[in-house]
């Protein structure tokens, strides 16, 4: 059976008609979640898309994490279920506390929008289980607070625990150790600022968003995706 | 105890010590132009005013601790000052 796989949808969210595509593409049943929701029974896993939820007032994410939707998606991650937030999403899921450190102002102050070659640095999270360590990966940013930040005790956290998932070859924001995502203890919950789903279509520049969306279908229990 | 009290709250958010400050440090290169190159440690933040009823200073205090620290600032990367005082006094 196809996973069953939630996009939550924030007043201000604007990727998640391209996540349900890609998505739908590689043979997951993607529907839409209100961020009203309070129940999120029936999904084998979550993507948080990209946008601006509450039109970022505050700060990206900062709103957006009191939806009445969040608890159900910490509830959901704390038993293990696969989160992915992209962009938007990763800020939202660390304003919520449910991964480390921040999103801030891009070094220089730049709003940057570019495909970037991304390195997958792990191969056992809810975002690239099965994925070869070291597969680089040309994918789309588009952000103005992307820049990573944690202090020094969470940044030797994460490399001693092995949680920087994706690193960027070429950093193009000023984060920290070029991280281009992170994961949390249990590695179910992913938060990257590349766009895995901008690039689901040789059509539209790069197809290998699928290799992350496809190991992602993987984790929530999916036949291997259609090619 | 009932809240009995108007309170005028402000909040300053200040990114913390270490964090790096592209606005401040932007603004900062801009000020030699106005032929000012005295100017240094310049830091940029937002500035929060709101009204709170509550029993009393302490308690004023307390709840717009609770503001600040759980919605106002990211911990992670700000700091914040919170200043109470009774509605209508000097500021």
């Amino acid at each position: 059976m196809a996973p069953h796989i939630g996009v939550v949808l924030f007043p201000g969210t604007n990727c998640e008609h391209d996540a349900v595509e890609a998505l739908g593409r590689l043979g997951a049943d993607a529907d839409l979640v209100w961020h009203g929701s309070t129940s999120l029974e029936g999904y084998d896993a979550l993507v948080l898309p990209g946008g601006f939820a509450h039109g970022d007032y505050l700060r990206p994410g900062a709103i957006a994490r009191f939806s009445p939707v969040m608890e159900a998606v910490a509830a959901f991650a704390a038993a293990g279920g696969p989160v992915v937030g992209i962009c938007n999403g990763f800020q939202v899921l660390t304003e919520a506390g449910l991964l480390p450190g921040a999103l801030q102002k891009n070094r220089g102050l730049r709003f940057v929008c570019a495909t970037v070659a991304v390195r997958v640095e792990r191969d056992d999270t809810a975002l690239t289980g099965g994925v070869a360590v070291g597969t680089t990966l040309s994918i789309p940013i588009n952000h103005f607070e992307g820049n990573y930040t944690c202090d020094t005790e969470t940044l030797a956290r994460l490399r001693d625990e092995d949680r920087v998932v994706l690193r960027y070859v070429d950093n193009p924001n000023g984060s920290i150790d070029d991280i281009a995502g992170v994961c949390n203890e249990g590695r179910n919950v992913v938060g990257l600022m590349p766009h895995p789903e901008r690039a689901a279509s040789a059509l539209v520049g790069s197809e290998d968003g699928n290799v992350l969306l496809g190991a992602l279908l993987r984790t929530a229990g999916a036949a291997t995706p259609a090619a | 105890m009932a809240p009995s009290q108007q309170f005028s709250v402000q909040v300053e958010v200040l990114l913390r010590d270490g964090i790096a400050d592209p606005q401040g440090a932007t603004i900062e290169r801009a000020l030699p132009a106005l032929g000012l190159d005295g100017v240094t440690a310049v830091r940029a933040g937002k500035s929060f005013r709101f009204d709170i009823a509550a029993s009393d200073d302490a308690d004023a205090l307390a709840q717009a601790t609770v503001v600040a620290d759980r919605l106002l600032a990211n911990p992670v990367i700000e700091e914040s000052v919170v200043t109470v005082r009774p509605a209508g006094s000097p500021a």
